[in-house]
């Protein structure tokens, strides 16, 4: 069958170096650079001006080829930077490949952010119109769908409220609304059930499933696994700009778990890692110690052990109040554990240059041996993030050699401490 | 099988390249595709702007009527125009033209940077966006065309028959302010000085072109080179049409004014499709 979306040797450049320090050239630069381009070549024509440029290219996708068939929901994974949003960029004609080529047989829709060309001064009646006219609807279509969108949004009673005073949630289901009522035979979806509460992330996904069922194609990014798993059929694994897997879901999340599901005891350097916030202050490190009762230090988490999370955060400007929180996930991204200083009652000043080190020690930890990784998260609560990272570090669980010697592998999620009693009568 | 035909053809017609360098060639059916967005986008301009306002629409006819008077009033004391003609519509004649260029020129030199966050999530035809400020612009110089009916009704002054070639320099005009606003919106996306030298081109304009005197004061063996400002041809075409009676025009000149409003518009158009493939990679 000819596949609906074909991608033969794609590549994308971007130049950096420029765009990092000032993300706009000026004119000045632009006319200084070329007078110092010419001058160099004059005075050192054999000088390798070539290697110098070339430091500055950043491929972010790089060769990459694969086909769509029709009726596949595609989810697209990868850690950042692995070329996942360029890709869809690319598809959704947003910008343009440097190389390579693409063929699309079919209308796309793509939604690559919630509300794009929403205006906070409209109404959600007149958001509703702009917003269908910006994703490509003619007003007759809208028109036509105006009350199922309203009825998905929930937001009746609202209509002829600017949306600038809607709540955040109210904001985020109008804009999905109008978004899911196009009718594309293709449907691009960039992370966009990240917002909004837990209910409405089950109606969207509600309403992902329909399309898909009703044959229809769809290219989704996700960080949430879980929502990958629930909602394609088949996965592409990305990493740094090249296609490292394709094919059926489970499979190509094992390899990617696998892939940065290590066990990384000790300190971890995470200055690196994908961090998410205002960066008023920011996670440095995180180090990990497994350690018994006693509070001696065993080489590896065993079940029932105590586990010690330390962990170093840089501040960039004085800050009073803030929570900081440690969250453990599951493989499939549920939260399992959140340790935060506010359950204790306790807050946690900053100040402005300092290092600060925040410890928690979670005690007899039961999870079932496998991989876990750990979030991190410091702001005020229902405010401001101040910084959260979301892949801090991983850790595996083992079974002490008590609890798998009758069963193995473990059964359940949670190894609860339990008494038992035998009685015959 | 006249089925299956059926459906190759249509596959084949919606079948989409994506490629580097590649001319768009359903550009501009993609452009009538989303013919809705240039009114979506003008109406939300328009209606954003008297939001929060008590007396709202009104606005819209009282900020031209304002701003006409002040410059009336400045310029009627400046303007060394023949006296057969109420001086307000006299001047008021000329800024008309000029309002509107400038006006379409500042927000479509603007307008792609305003709706950045546009360009980087979706896909559309970039060109909507210079268009629909320069129509938000024209709305503008419509609501101002009535207040100088009513001026003319005011001092009852009746154009001649030249009144029904009007629509050829309005005409002109919109191009003059497409073209300039689709250069400057190109340059502005990539080169943020543009954003500088706009406020700076339209208040030196304004005393460049021919707005607070008659170009015919200007000495003969520099009028040609004064055409040079393609203002020159469309104000002094809004004076020869309104005025009627003994306003002339600078034949010459006008064709000049007139050959680079086109090129103008051309090379706009042109350097626009040739840059916007990657406005949401500098914007």
């Amino acid at each position: 069958m000819q596949p609906i979306i074909s991608v033969e040797n794609l590549s994308k450049q971007y130049i950096i170096g420029h765009q990092k320090q000032e993300r706009h050239t000026s004119l000045r630069d632009e006319l200084s650079n070329g007078v110092k381009r010419t001058l160099g070549k004059l005075l050192s024509p054999f000088s390798n001006q070539e290697a110098n440029e070339k430091s500055e290219q950043f491929w972010a996708l790089k060769d990459i080829s694969f086909d769509i068939q029709q009726g596949d929901r595609v989810g697209i994974i990868g850690r950042n930077g692995a070329g996942k949003s360029t890709l869809l960029k690319i598809l959704s004609r947003i910008t343009e490949p440097t190389s390579g080529r693409v063929k699309i047989s079919g209308r796309v829709a793509s939604l690559l952010e919630v509300g794009t060309g929403f205006h906070p001064e409209l109404t959600g009646r007149e958001n509703i119109y702009l917003n269908g006219a910006i994703l490509g609807m003619s007003k007759a279509e809208i028109k036509r769908k105006f009350d199922e969108i309203v009825d998905f949004a929930e937001v009746e009673k609202f209509l002829d409220t600017p949306v600038k005073r809607y709540s955040s949630g109210m904001y985020v289901r109008l804009a999905f609304a109008v978004a899911a009522n196009l009718e594309p035979e293709i449907l691009i979806v960039d992370e966009v059930l990240a917002v909004g509460d837990v209910q409405f992330q089950k109606k969207c996904l509600g309403k992902m499933n329909e399309v898909s069922n009703s044959g229809k194609t769809i290219l989704l990014v996700s960080h949430n696994i879980q929502t990958i798993l629930s909602l394609s059929n088949k996965v592409l694994l990305l990493a740094e700009g090249k296609v490292i897997e394709y094919g059926y879901a489970q499979q190509v999340v094992t390899t990617f778990q696998n892939s940065f599901y290590s066990n990384t005891l000790g300190q971890t350097d995470i200055t690196s890692a994908e961090h998410y916030g205002t960066g008023q202050a920011r996670f440095r490190s995180i180090f990990i110690q497994p350690v018994d009762g006693s509070g001696k230090r065993i080489p590896l988490p065993l079940t029932g052990c105590n586990i010690l999370l330390s962990i170093d955060i840089e501040t960039f400007q004085d800050l009073r109040d803030i929570t900081v929180a440690i969250t453990i996930y599951d493989d499939l991204g549920n939260r399992l554990i959140d340790a935060n200083t506010l359950i204790k009652g306790d807050s946690v000043n900053l100040s402005f240059g300092k290092l600060t080190n925040v410890t928690f020690t979670l005690e007899n930890i039961r999870l079932k041996p496998d991989t876990y990784t750990v979030g991190l998260w410091m702001g005020i609560i229902n405010q401001s993030d101040i910084d959260g990272v979301r892949y801090a570090t991983s850790f595996r669980m083992n079974a002490r050699h008590e609890d798998i010697l009758y069963t193995s592998p473990f059964p359940g999620v949670y190894a609860c401490k339990f008494q038992h009693e035998i009685t015959q009568h | 099988m006249i089925a299956g035909n059926m459906t190759t053809m249509s596959n084949d017609h919606k079948t989409l390249i994506i490629e580097a360098g590649r001319t768009e060639r359903h550009y501009w059916k993609d452009l009538w595709h989303y013919r809705e967005l240039f009114y979506f986008l003008a109406w939300r301009d328009i209606l954003v702007r008297y939001k929060q306002t008590t007396i709202g629409f009104a606005w819209a006819l009282i900020r031209p009527l304002l701003t006409m008077i002040v410059f009336t009033l400045v310029f009627s004391k400046l303007a060394k125009l023949p006296s057969d003609v109420p001086y307000p519509v006299l001047v008021f004649a000329a800024l008309l033209p000029w309002q509107f260029f400038a006006n379409a020129f500042t927000d479509a030199g603007a307008s792609l940077i305003s709706n950045s966050s546009m360009i980087s999530k979706v896909y559309f035809p970039r060109l909507v966006i210079p268009t629909s400020a320069v129509i938000v612009s024209f709305v503008d110089f419509l609501i101002s065309g009535i207040i100088l009916a009513g001026l003319m009704i005011w001092y009852g002054f009746t154009p001649d028959w030249r009144i029904i070639t009007l629509p050829l320099f309005i005409f002109i005009a919109f191009s003059a302010a497409m073209g300039a606003g689709l250069w400057i919106a190109a340059l502005n996306v990539k080169y943020r000085d543009f954003r500088y030298i706009i406020p700076f081109v339209v208040q030196f304009g304004l005393y460049l072109s021919p707005v607070g005197f008659n170009s015919n004061i200007v000495p003969e063996q520099w009028r040609l080179l004064y055409s040079l400002n393609p203002m020159v041809g469309v104000i002094d075409g809004f004076r020869w049409a309104i005025l009627g009676g003994n306003t002339q025009i600078y034949w010459p000149g006008f064709l000049l004014s007139l050959g680079l409003v086109s090129l103008l518009l051309i090379t706009g158009i042109l350097y626009f499709r040739k840059t916007e493939k990657s406005f949401a990679d500098v914007i």
